[in-house]
């Protein structure tokens, strides 16, 4: 039964590429019994490991579900963009994809944007290390006895649900704009003239503001999260001792929240290496370039000159130094938490 | 003799008292400062909204003391006191993104948690063989997915959607959405199952039922409250994303943050019905945020602590 429908689906799969090849006369308008046919196929391959292997094929169809859902979705796209990185594609032309070689390779050698954009993900990523110490102290307020602790929790945490989108217009088109937005305003009262996203450096540290102002929330949750969890004993231990409060955050608090923090910043340099909705809506990369991440550089790529094959390549050279990048950090991360403190 | 030993301890306690206000000040302070650095864009947003373009640049803030509210930016949305009972092209355009976002982001949720939870209970509690790959091997390569950036997948979509004539249409955005917070959902899933004893099961199979019996009966509801806040966590990514809507989507399966991004794009801005519309994308989550926060802090708390 597996058997039959791998063939249906791949024999539907060839009939359909020799249709579009105008080999064969007759086929259907696109792609679409395909991918029922691969549907069928997947269904039968849950059911047959029941039905072949009993009790273990129970356990497999825990996990099959959601491994063919990924495979399917996420290896195949990646073998089919590898293909389109190495053609001259363009979808404004008609002629689809052709191969060319390494011309992508030169292209992208030479496009000073694509590195300039790779350099401000350094400053991008850097800027979560403020990101960390103001969360940890949100964190360590919220973990004070206070009232009406609920209250700031949740007040805390409302700017990670906006959308990056409508926190794009809400500060950076609105509430930065020069002439009547409320920032500027205050700006002028203190004497300097406003200007937000004119020069780079400016432009740069308002992006990054945003961003974090999004996204501290989720750092601080996790560390609370971690302060929580923490041992009582231990703290009120350093505190019979004589700590100073500062002493007892250095010494005892610090040190056991190594792992949490190690976690929190990994997640949210992972979320950060994907900046890019608020650099679209609110600068588009703007001015020359100095605040766009790899992300908004790529989708501009995409959306204004339907540079597919091109786009793409870049988004492949982006996802080894990606895989790169973040393999070192973890390398790193467990080799330092292993010393001996 | 005795009034010395009084004044003494008074002044030390005088400096411990102080000490404590100072802390309580500071920290009452630091509190009120973020809450505000919180709040006051969300603030703007929902008083601009009700703003005519003479309060809007005279910079005036608070409703009725400087400035009386408008209907006029919820009126170009069609949604007013006046307008709500006649029929309006806008309010319709408006609530078709506003259901095309919901339709969305709830069922890739849906569909993420229920293949999540399924997968997750799996990693967690059998050994599977695969080839080469283990149980650490499946997790690392289901997790693995969170750092792939969207760029890399967008345009093999792009493509892939034409063909399948996915493009533009809602269940081509849900399959993307589920794909998106899948690792995020199994990560605290994972969790979430390996804090439920295991004897629980072992009785259930004693008393007969199948792995799946056990699964479903009894493992399900102790695990409900995690699977809620995967959920919610999964919603809020997904009413959000910004990235693949503006790419696969052009008329029919637009989302909220695409128009909320178009009408940005566009000269000479109306203030007052961006902020409605802003208000209005971003009200939903709010509420959301307020009543299910408890949820919210449990899901993004759950691997961080291990």
């Amino acid at each position: 039964m597996v058997w039959g429908a791998g063939l249906l689906c791949v024999g539907l799969a060839a009939w359909q590429m020799a249709f579009e090849m105008d080999r064969v006369g007759q086929g259907f308008g696109n792609w679409r019994p395909v991918l029922y046919a691969y549907i069928l196929w997947a269904t039968a391959l849950c059911v047959s490991q029941v039905m072949i292997r009993g009790e273990a094929g129970k356990r497999t169809l825990f996990v099959l579900p959601a491994a063919l859902f990924v495979i399917s979705l996420v290896v195949f796209p990646l073998l089919f963009a590898l293909y389109i990185s190495f053609t001259d594609w363009n979808l404004a032309s008609v002629d689809g994809p052709k191969p060319n070689g390494w011309a992508n390779m030169v292209q992208m050698w030479n496009d000073q944007f694509y590195w300039n954009a790779l350099k401000n993900m350094v400053y991008y990523v850097m800027a979560v290390s403020v990101e960390y110490v103001i969360a940890f102290g949100l964190a360590l307020l919220l973990n004070a006895q206070i009232r009406a602790r609920k209250f700031f929790r949740v007040v805390f945490l409302l700017p990670l649900m906006l959308s990056p989108v409508a926190v794009s217009w809400m500060i950076g088109k609105s509430m930065l704009e020069v002439r009547f937005g409320p920032i500027s305003r205050l700006v002028r009262e203190l004497g300097f003239e406003p200007s937000f996203f004119g020069s780079p450096e400016i432009a740069r540290f308002m992006i990054m503001a945003m961003d974090a102002w999004t996204f501290i929330p989720f750092m601080m949750i996790m560390l609370l999260a971690g302060l929580q969890a923490l041992p009582r004993e231990v703290i009120e231990a350093s505190k019979v001792d004589g700590a100073s409060g500062w002493q007892s955050f250095k010494e005892v608090i610090f040190p056991l929240m190594l792992p949490v923090s190690v976690t929190a910043i990994v997640i949210r340099v992972i979320f950060k290496l994907k900046l890019a909705d608020i650099i679209i809506n609110v600068t588009s990369g703007g001015p020359g370039g100095a605040t766009d991440s790899v992300t908004s550089f790529i989708f501009r790529e995409y959306r204004d000159r339907s540079n597919v094959g091109y786009g793409t390549l870049l988004a492949m050279v982006y996802l080894v130094l990606i895989i790169i990048f973040v393999t070192l950090l973890l390398k790193l991360v467990s080799r330092w938490m292993e010393r001996p403190a | 003799m005795t009034n010395a030993a009084v004044f003494k301890d008074h002044d030390a306690d005088r400096v411990v008292r102080m000490k404590w206000w100072t802390s309580r000040v500071a920290i009452y302070t630091a509190l009120i400062v973020w809450a505000i650095v919180c709040l006051f864009p969300i603030y703007w947003t929902i008083t601009t909204s009700f703003k005519l373009a003479p309060d809007v640049m005279r910079g005036n803030m608070v409703p009725w003391w400087d400035f009386t509210p408008r209907w006029k930016g919820w009126e170009s949305l069609g949604i007013s006191p006046r307008l709500i009972g006649e029929v309006s092209t806008v309010r319709e355009e408006f609530l078709k993104r506003f259901w095309n976002s919901a339709i969305v982001a709830t069922s890739a949720s849906l569909l993420a948690v229920v293949l999540g939870s399924l997968a997750a209970y799996g990693l967690s509690r059998f050994n599977y063989r695969f080839g080469f790959m283990r149980n650490s091997d499946i997790s690392f390569f289901f997790l693995s997915q969170m750092i792939l950036p969207p760029v890399v997948l967008a345009l093999p979509f792009l493509v892939l959607y034409r063909s399948l004539d996915l493009l533009d249409s809602q269940i081509g955005l849900i399959l993307l959405y589920t794909l998106m917070v899948l690792p995020i959902v199994i990560w605290i899933m994972r969790d979430q199952f390996q804090g439920i004893p295991v004897e629980l099961e072992e009785a259930a199979l004693v008393d007969g039922l199948g792995i799946w019996g056990a699964f479903i009966q009894i493992v399900l509801p102790i695990a409900l409250p995690g699977m809620v806040a995967a959920f919610i966590l999964s919603l809020v990514l997904c009413w959000n994303e910004y990235f693949f809507a503006a790419l696969l989507s052009s008329t029919n399966a637009t989302t909220l943050p695409v128009m909320v991004a178009s009408q940005t794009g566009s000269q000479g801005i109306n203030w007052w019905s961006m902020a409605a519309l802003s208000s209005a994308a971003i009200l939903p989550l709010i509420i959301v945020a307020i009543f299910l926060e408890k949820y919210i802090i449990k899901g993004m708390a759950a691997g961080a602590v291990k």
